[in-house]
């Protein structure tokens, strides 16, 4: 399918001419730049690229790409996208959502993409809030946010994206922050190379209605307590000083200290991207383990795994039918298998 | 019914007849559907000109023996022209106390009930709530018909004793019964059945057996029975010399679509969600996987327009397929592929509305949703098929217009003619009119600069692939600059678009035959103005009129936006303008708007077709 381009192109080559209009310090911006660094290097020529994208600050990356795009409406998007691959799957397709386009108004699309595991890649920029709209809590926001919709604090449960990626059946789950270009990159790069629908979270940092919600996963100070890394076959260490660990008491996560505790890095929980259980467990690390304040909030992949895709299904079932029973000519579908003369 | 003749032995009249109407009815599992599809299917292949009508309830198994989970099968036959499946029915086969309460309003004074007497124990007459110890069956109240009382039941039982079947399974075989008798009593013979019967349950076949056991049964019962004793004759029909099929019109508009993929050399992509009565389309359509068609189950209505806008994005004939709540939720997306302009297929076989409203019956009140029913201004072509192989015509067209002018296409049919169906003089591939796609593949402006919304003669768009080297761009929702596609919130260029794309729409009328009159002259004092399934009632009403020496003409409209170029000069020659329709009076209000004539409505919002008797004696008033 994808095939490698003659001449490598450069990240300028991704840029449209269309001027960028996000506010300034919009995380989106990194997004893009991220985007457009690592599109050179996915092998893949520029014409079979195709963005599609819903309504919201984010959907409007795809002007931004000098790429195929469609900027469609209100939580469409994976619907647009699974209909894109599904009549030509030979393009590269990424939906750009953001937290209310994918997982509001978009949700049952959202889900059932992941059911179904079009071979898509599909960004969703968590910002937690309402943005183009000025300003009103999202299905991200947390419980008690004052917004202007919610003066009183918003008496919403937040959704957690990777928990519903994963009980919707997603074969690839990843979180990754605007404000870590290296990371973003790397997670982009696994998405690509998925077979099957990559679902990536971004924290993307609103400066004008949501400053500063995850700074506290960049920033230098809190960072190393606050965010974990996983890697695959790695253990599950953080802490200012790497001192910290996870590991299982039957089926709880606790954080040990690994030296006082004489425990050995050895004894903590590998990261397995492959195993459901533990990336369940994994995903909810901050919202329903009775000790949320403590936990990281883990980056990475947190889940991949391949198994049937969609749209190769689709081809395949109509090759093997058309092995099968051949195709029906114009002339045979128009008359049927029972006809009568009249003279 | 003219001539009486005697046969030997046993004395049957034999009644000649030019028109017959028969229905089936029974319970929801009695198999009234199949037995009624099966009778069609053979006085078609004789040569019976023929016109169906299914009308059952939308529960699937409503409580058994109530009047509620009545299903009836109607079918018009003929040796003349049928154009619709009748008003009234000159036999009523009723399989139990329910069915002949539901249906016996419309049997024909004189008319003959087969009527099954297991049906009308006392527990199913409890069930249709006939009155503590009333029988229709035995008090005054048929004494106007001909009752002919079958045991259908205990003969299903007794022609079985020996086939080793289970209870259930012999009940299951008692349409077969009755369907025997029919073919006995309309002359008709059994092989066309037999063979279904051994295609059907090829893997089965001790319930093969059964169903030709009992078929057989029914017929000898006829034969043999002294309570039997006319049997009707229907010649066979002089229809136009050629190959025919029966066909439904949800089956020919799969079909009218499949053709169009074809003819385009482009691939079909169907995305769509179950919804009665569309959903036969999505089955039939699924079945051509061989011929690369794509389709798609989507997870709701929203999806299923969506996904066919991305395939038709990325190049393939794209449909979506829906009734009217499922036509609701399509709007939004509607508006963005009306600002995309790709082409896209969109067909609404309506329902009863609105909300939920009556899903299994037919009604045209989606017309001004279809004309409308988007945020914007965003007019859209809407055409109308008027019977069900007409279905094959119009879906073709419906592709036609959407590839050749880049525009989301609506096509409206109905309940009515969605599962009715009818004898279809079928064409062959090179009579159907050819398609043009051209996707672009250069730059198409100065300097060699992509303009994806720069316009042909036509005010058409050009077709942009994803894949296309060179040709990258960007599309969406929002406003346009004229030719560039770029956003633009500029004033007056939204007004120079939005009145670009209306004009595209409005010269797709040099592109779209004109109207003529169906019958009738191009002057006269009534003009009755029709659209979509009315198209039957009407012209035989008007012809018979005309016949009887009237001063009326009949024009159908198929295209409705836009109309045809010469509609308002054609109005101009009748002195009135009757407007018949299943809704409140939608396209009248469209040919008032418009033309400016007092056109007179005629409605009727009772989820059933019209029938020919209300139509003339409407016209009546009239002349």
């Amino acid at each position: 399918m994808e095939t490698a381009t003659e001449n490598k192109l450069s990240p300028k080559d991704y840029a449209s001419e269309m001027e960028v209009k996000w506010c300034p310090g919009c995380g989106d911006y990194s997004i893009l730049k991220q985007v457009q660094t690592v599109f050179p290097d996915l092998g893949v020529p520029k014409e079979n690229f195709a963005f599609i994208s819903g309504i919201g600050c984010s959907s409007r990356f795809t002007y931004y790409m000098d790429t195929y795009g469609m900027h469609s409406i209100h939580g469409r998007a994976a619907a647009i996208a699974s209909g894109v691959k599904a009549a030509n799957p030979d393009l590269s397709v990424w939906i750009v959502s953001g937290d209310g386009d994918a997982l509001s108004i978009g949700g049952n699309h959202f889900i059932h993409l992941m059911r179904k595991n079009f071979d898509v890649n599909y960004l969703v920029f968590n910002n937690q809030i309402y943005s183009l709209t000025k300003g009103q809590y999202s299905p991200t926001s947390e419980r008690g946010k004052v917004t202007k919709s919610s003066p009183y604090g918003s008496i919403e449960e937040p959704f957690n994206p990777s928990e519903l990626a994963l009980g919707a059946k997603a074969s690839f789950v990843a979180r990754t922050l605007d404000r870590d270009p290296k990371h973003m990159q790397a997670v982009l790069k696994r998405a690509h190379a998925h077979k099957g629908t990559s679902f990536v979270e971004v924290y993307q940092n609103c400066p004008v209605f949501n400053d500063t919600a995850f700074f506290a996963f960049s920033d230098k100070e809190t960072k190393k307590e606050e965010a974990i890394l996983v890697e695959h076959g790695k253990p599950l260490i953080f802490g200012n000083n790497e001192e910290k660990g996870i590991k299982f008491e039957g089926l709880n996560p606790v954080i040990v200290t690994i030296k006082e505790s004489g425990i050995s890095p050895n004894d903590l929980w590998i990261h397995d991207e492959k195993d459901k259980t533990k990336a369940n467990i994994l995903s909810r690390f901050f919202d329903t383990t009775q000790h949320d304040d403590e936990f990281p909030r883990p980056f990475g992949i947190i889940y991949a795994n391949e198994r049937p895709i969609y749209d190769e299904n689709l081809v395949a079932q109509i090759d093997t039918v058309k092995l099968k029973k051949g195709k029906t000519s114009l002339n045979k579908i128009l008359s049927g298998e029972k006809t009568w003369s009249i003279n | 019914m003219e001539t009486v003749e005697k046969k030997a032995g046993k004395t049957t009249e034999v009644r000649e007849a030019d028109r017959v109407v028969v229905r089936f009815s029974g319970d929801s599992g009695d198999g009234m559907q199949l037995t009624g599809m099966q009778f069609s299917d053979t006085a078609a292949l004789l040569g019976n000109d023929i016109s169906t009508f299914p009308d059952y309830p939308s529960e699937i198994r409503a409580p058994i023996g109530t009047v509620a989970g009545v299903s009836g099968f109607q079918v018009h036959f003929g040796s003349k022209e049928i154009f619709t499946s009748g008003d009234e029915y000159d036999v009523l086969v009723a399989m139990n106390a329910a069915a002949l309460k539901v249906d016996l309003p419309k049997l024909k004074k004189g008319g003959f009930i087969i009527a099954n007497t297991a049906g009308f124990d006392k527990k199913n007459l409890g069930l249709a709530q006939y009155p503590e110890g009333v029988n229709p069956l035995e008090d005054e109240s048929l004494t106007n018909y001909t009752v002919l009382q079958v045991d259908v039941t205990r003969l299903t039982k007794e022609a079985l004793a020996d086939s080793g079947l289970g209870t259930k399974e012999i009940e299951r075989s008692k349409n077969m019964f009755v369907l025997g008798v029919l073919f006995w009593m309309f002359d008709k013979p059994l092989d066309h059945t037999l063979k279904f019967i051994e295609e059907k349950f090829a893997k089965k076949p001790e319930i093969a057996l059964a169903n030709e056991k009992t078929l057989k049964a029914g017929w000898i019962y006829g034969e043999n029975t002294e309570i039997f004793n006319t049997q009707f004759k229907v010649s066979a029909a002089k229809l136009p010399a050629g190959e025919y099929r029966s066909i439904t019109g949800n089956h020919a508009t799969a079909i009218g679509l499949l053709a169009a993929a074809e003819k385009s050399g482009l691939p079909l992509f169907l995305g769509s969600y179950p919804i009665t009565p569309a959903t036969d389309i999505l089955h039939e359509l699924s079945k051509y996987k061989a011929n690369g068609v794509k389709t798609l189950q989507a997870e709701d209505e929203i999806a299923g327009i969506c996904s066919a806008i991305g395939a038709s994005y990325a190049g393939n004939l794209a449909i979506t397929t829906t009734s009217g709540p499922g036509m609701a939720l399509k709007t939004e997306a509607l508006g963005l592929a009306t600002m995309l302009e790709i082409p896209l297929v969109v067909v609404n076989v309506q329902r009863g509305g609105p909300s939920t409203g009556l899903p299994t019956k037919t009604e045209q009140s989606d017309l001004l949703m279809a004309m409308h029913g988007r945020h914007g201004e965003a007019p859209l072509p809407v055409i109308a098929a008027s019977s069900p192989s007409d279905c094959f015509d119009m879906a073709y067209e419906a592709c036609r217009i959407a590839i050749e002018h880049m525009t989301p296409v609506i096509l409206l049919t109905d309940g009515y003619i969605a599962n009715g169906s009818e004898p279809w003089l079928f064409p062959t591939e090179d009579k159907l009119a050819k398609i043009s796609v051209k996707f672009l593949d250069t730059p198409n402006g100065e300097n060699n600069v992509l303009l994806p919304y720069k316009r042909n003669e036509n005010l058409v768009r050009p077709w942009i692939k994803p894949g296309t080297k060179g040709l990258e761009h960007r599309i969406g929702g929002l406003e346009k600059q004229n030719e560039t596609g770029n956003v633009s919130y500029d004033a007056k260029n939204h007004e120079t678009m939005t009145r670009l794309r209306a004009a595209k729409i409005e010269k797709i009328a040099d592109f779209i035959p004109l109207a003529k009159p169906d019958s009738g002259k191009e002057k006269a004092k009534v003009l009755v103005l029709g659209w979509g399934s009315t198209a039957g009632s009407i012209k035989m009403v008007v012809r018979e009129m005309i016949d009887e020496g009237a001063d009326v003409a009949h024009v159908h409209l198929k295209y409705i936006n836009p109309f045809p170029k010469n509609l308002g000069e054609l109005l101009k020659g009748y002195e009135k303008v009757l407007i018949p329709e299943m809704n409140c009076g939608q396209l009248l209000q469209l040919i008032r708007a418009k033309y400016m004539v007092p056109a007179i409505g005629f409605s009727k919002v009772q989820g059933l077709p019209f029938t020919t008797a209300e139509l003339k004696e409407k016209i009546k008033d009239l002349l």
